[in-house]
């Protein structure tokens, strides 16, 4: 008795899990272009993030002796505008996503 | 030689030794396999002297010990056919009969003579199928 | 409580098919909702999977013996610790385990991302939710653990004692942590490929599970060796034998793609290989799973044909073919945005470390699977043995070690061969140095074994100078002292340095291996009390027999008086255990104690330079006749008069013992595979540890400020709006 009672318990926990966002009324749809311009802006922060690793990495290679400074230099000044690209299309996507997106 | 060209001979490079090395792999593992056989295809017909990889189980009441020689007989997992090995070296923990081992062994005479450490025997208790009772 | 088990692995079962429909339907339809409920579909099934495990556990904890799996794998006289592990030396429960795990990484990864990757995550919650229908569906089809009998027996089966060992207990549940952490990454590159969002999002966010992953799977290999080398008969730590291949495999390919990541996230390169990479680490994860249990190759762990290799097969086929098919759909996604720049780059150190890596991984797979391969080829099943591994893995062993001293030196993008030379001219001398040393000392008879000491001595010269230079520009921008200036090096870099600590762990694990592989003294010598062997240098006398009971359990063995040159070096025990067997009949009352299991006690000495193992053999056959007549005699006695004799029967090996077979093994440098391994694991654990928030936030702005700068003047050219106060702020 005790375990048919458990398994109904278990049962309905699993279900009150499961539909709880079914329940919830009014989520709108998503628009495509909107699922598109989120995954943008996170593409684009992934970008971000390993485009300033690399130009950390660039620093520490050249300040431990790997990269002669000229090769730095050069390195150094392509990646910044690497990232500068890189956040300007950030800011556009993340216009283009607008307020309504919270932020991750 | 312009930079998509050096590309093309670089791909065809690589891939030509990935496939030399993957042949080369190839041959030899043919060349120094030994062949597995179960005892009934042993006794059916073998050379001596060329190395098989002997699989079965171990017949009951064949196990003698001599010092640090072993003589058992290995019978088919499910048939009649057995030959005698006689073996020297480790005998792992789980040996025992009934239990199915794999062993190197090579012909001299009569009998076949098990390489040096290669007895090995299956764990028994994890996984059996389903017929086997437990023990 | 058999009924609350199987009705929660239903239940499971359920779920996990309502999941996969729900998150398909929520992706197709963007329907956010549906793709939530999707996703806790995952929770549920972690939840489901959770009370079914607790309710095993807990019939082992109380010995209920009404389950059969209980019966056949516990008793009530074993061990709590191993009653608890025992749930997992089964089959069933294995499986059950496997689900447990998987169910809790995907709720954790898809609980962190549950905000982002809303194109991508909906996929993988799929696919994993068809991983965890799998194992449902096998646990509720085709291995149930909740059967029980009508008769419980009074008395288990108890746990094989050969598993009663703290290592082996734990080496299933780091070898599925493995697996099932593999199958995030997975996961998520299918969800990728299928939403074709093949950017950098996925790969960063499974970073950290693909590392866990690696690391776990790694220890899990390692427990596995270790356990062989100090509880087994044989002395060894590696055997080539398919089942630990099978284990290896994934963590090669997992290896690579943790490299070869690097490359996509730098250059936008590689993405077919990577994405090729990782869905094949997760088809060799279950492939290893499915492997110990198929019985399709011969193998000390494999047993016989179970009835579980048909469902596998049919999976591991759709894994496969729905992988490649993915991959050749998406391949035009999948292009490469730059090229290879220089030959002398560390994206070719990677390239050159991925192909040694796959070839590794290829050279173990062909001969784990030749004797179906030459059965499918000549109709004969043949079977390739160490020997033939070892002559292919140790050169691209070698190969692995040389690049992991060369990459870290190499720069990104461009290399100049100048500063190369100069950076390597220290490590190669120490090389050099080494290689001097130890030829005269004899280490010449073995040059493979010589050559891994010279690298791994080039390895650890490159780390050690890469950390010097490093802390000495850390010092000149700081004024930290020198040990302030090392941690917050390695805290500020922990990638680059937890890398490279895994570089050494490796190198020295390699040292440890190839000294004890080629320089190795062992002998298999029969002596009697008061004989002495000599091996390696060392004169080991057997001093006297032991003969002890315990809890069932018969341990004969010896005295080992181990002495060097005279001088005493250490005492060793080795023991043989006998457990009883449960059949009377065959070997009768007081037989049975001495024909169950045995298990070897090794006597082990170890030290940081070599080795002292010792495992002995007694002879029992001149007590066969004894015990024959215990049997006779004392057929109805009660027990307690059964354990007299039976003390009496050890007491007698003890006072006129046989000679026994030792088999000792001097092996040096064996250390060092298990504190090499300590070393790696602490290299990965830096790497995937976390950066305070606080630290990035703190990191991102400084950049960010200057970056934005730039932004700033970049765009207030002529006739260009200059919205760059409000870039400041965002940035």
């Amino acid at each position: 008795m005790l375990e048919f009672v458990l398994v109904l318990a278990v049962l309905g926990a699993a279900v009150w899990l499961v539909t709880g966002p079914l329940r919830q009324a009014g989520i709108p749809r998503a628009q495509a272009r909107e699922l598109r311009s989120a995954t943008q802006v996170e593409e684009l922060e992934a970008q971000r993030e390993a485009k300033y690793r690399e130009i950390r990495d660039a620093e520490l290679d050249y300040r431990v002796g790997k990269l002669s400074e000229e090769d730095w230099r050069a390195q150094d000044r392509a990646l910044r505008a690497e990232a500068v690209e890189i956040l300007r299309r950030l800011d556009a996507a993340r216009e283009r996503v607008g307020e309504g997106e919270p932020e991750a | 030689m312009d930079p998509s060209r050096k590309r093309k001979i670089r791909l065809v490079v690589a891939l030509g030794a990935a496939l030399l090395l993957a042949g080369a792999l190839a041959y030899t593992s043919f060349s120094a396999s030994s062949e597995a056989r179960t005892p009934s295809q042993l006794a059916a017909g073998s050379d001596p002297g060329r190395s098989y990889q002997l699989t079965g189980k171990v017949a009951d009441g064949s196990v003698r010990r001599q010092g640090a020689t072993i003589t058992f007989r290995v019978r088919d997992r499910d048939g009649t056919g057995s030959v005698p090995v006689r073996y020297t070296g480790t005998v792992p923990d789980p040996f025992r009969e009934g239990r199915e081992v794999i062993v190197t062994v090579r012909r001299q005479g009569g009998v076949f003579v098990g390489e040096r450490d290669s007895l090995v025997t299956k764990c028994p208790s994890k996984f059996k199928s389903a017929d086997q009772p437990a023990r | 409580m058999g009924v609350l088990g199987r009705a929660c692995l239903i239940l499971a079962l359920g779920v996990a098919l309502y999941g996969i429909a729900a998150s398909v339907y929520g992706a197709r339809a963007r329907r956010r909702e549906w793709v939530a409920s999707g996703r806790r579909a995952v929770y549920a099934l972690a939840f489901l999977v959770t009370v079914a495990f607790v309710v095993l556990e807990v019939a082992f904890l109380r010995s209920d013996f009404s389950f059969e799996v209980v019966a056949s794998h516990s008793s009530t006289t074993t061990p709590t610790f191993y009653k608890v592990t025992a749930v997992w030396s089964s089959q069933e429960g294995s499986l059950l385990l496997w689900i447990l795990l998987l169910s809790l990484s995907s709720s954790l990864v898809l609980f962190l991302t549950r905000h982002r990757l809303r194109e991508v995550a909906p996929w993988a919650t799929a696919t994993l939710l068809g991983f965890g229908a799998f194992f449902a569906l096998l646990l509720v089809a085709f291995a149930p653990p909740f059967g029980q009998t009508a008769t419980p027996p009074l008395e288990g089966a108890g746990l094989n004692p050969l598993l009663r060992h703290p290592s082996m207990m734990i080496h299933p549940p780091m070898l599925y942590s493995g697996y099932t952490l593999f199958a995030v990454p997975f996961a998520f590159c299918v969800g990728a490929l299928i939403a074709r969002r093949l950017d950098a999002e996925w790969i960063r966010s499974t970073r950290r599970f693909t590392l866990a992953a690696w690391l776990f799977l790694g220890v899990g290999v390692l427990l596995g060796a270790r356990w062989s080398y100090s509880e087994l008969g044989w002395g060894g730590y590696w055997a080539w034998d398919p089942v630990e291949n099978a284990s290896l495999m994934p963590w090669l390919t997992g290896t690579a793609f943790l490299h070869s990541v690097m490359i996509q996230e730098r250059r936008g390169m590689l993405k077919v290989w990577n994405a090729s990479l990782i869905l094949a680490t997760g088809i060799l994860a279950v492939l290893g799973t499915f492997l110990v249990r198929s019985g399709i190759l011969d193998s000390i762990h494999a047993f016989g044909a179970s009835t579980l290799g048909v469902p596998f097969v049919a999976f591991i086929g759709v894994l496969i073919a729905g992988s490649v098919a993915l991959v050749i759909s998406r391949r035009v996604e999948l292009r490469s945005e730059h090229r290879l720049d220089s030959l002398l780059s560390r994206e070719s150190i990677f390239l050159i470390n991925n192909l040694v890596l796959v070839g590794l991984c290829f050279v173990i797979f062909w001969g784990t699977f030749f004797p179906l391969i030459a059965e499918a080829l000549t109709g004969k099943k043949a079977s390739v043995g160490p020997p033939w591994f070892d002559r292919y893995t140790v050169p691209l062993a070698l190969a692995l070690v040389l690049l992991s001293g060369v990459g870290p030196v190499v720069a990104w993008r461009r290399a100049t061969l100048a500063s190369l030379r100069r950076t390597l001219l220290w490590p190669a001398a120490a090389a050099a140095v080494v290689l001097v040393v130890l030829v005269p000392l004899g280490a010449g008879d073995r040059p493979l074994a010589l050559a891994m000491f010279a690298l791994a001595a080039f390895v650890v010269s490159v780390v050690g100078q890469e950390l010097w230079r490093g802390v000495r520009a850390r010092m000149a921008m700081s004024e930290d002292p020198v040990p302030l200036a090392l941690v917050a090096l390695v805290r500020r870099n922990r990638r680059r340095y937890g890398g490279y600590l895994v570089h050494v762990g490796i190198a020295i694990l390699f040292v440890g291996v190839a000294a004890s592989s080629a320089f190795r003294h062992a002998r298999d010598v029969r002596m009697s009390p008061g004989q002495t062997a000599k091996v390696g240098g060392y004169d080991l006398r057997y001093v006297k027999p032991t003969a002890e009971l315990a809890n069932e359990k018969i341990s004969l063995g010896a005295v080992v008086d181990v002495r060097k040159d005279g001088e005493r070096v250490t005492t060793l025990r080795p023991t043989r255990g006998f457990y009883p067997s449960r059949d009377v009949e065959q070997f009768g009352p007081i037989g049975r104690y001495f024909e169950g299991e045995a298990t070897s006690e090794v006597g082990l000495r170890a030290g940081p330079t070599r080795d002292l193992w010792t495992a002995i053999q007694p002879d029992i056959q001149p007590l066969m006749p004894i015990i024959a007549e215990g049997n006779r005699r004392f057929a109805q006695s009660s027990g307690d008069v059964q354990g007299l004799v039976i003390a009496a029967i050890a007491a007698r090996y003890e006072r006129r013992p046989p000679p026994a077979t030792f088999r000792i093994i001097v092996s040096p440098l064996v250390t060092w595979i298990w504190v090499g391994a300590l070393i790696a694991v602490g290299g990965a654990l830096i790497a995937i540890w976390p950066v305070g928030a606080g630290a990035r936030r703190r990191a991102t702005a400084g950049y960010a400020a200057r970056v934005a700068r730039e932004i700033g003047s970049a765009r207030s050219g002529p006739g260009r709006p200059e919205p760059a106060r409000r870039a400041r702020a965002r940035a």
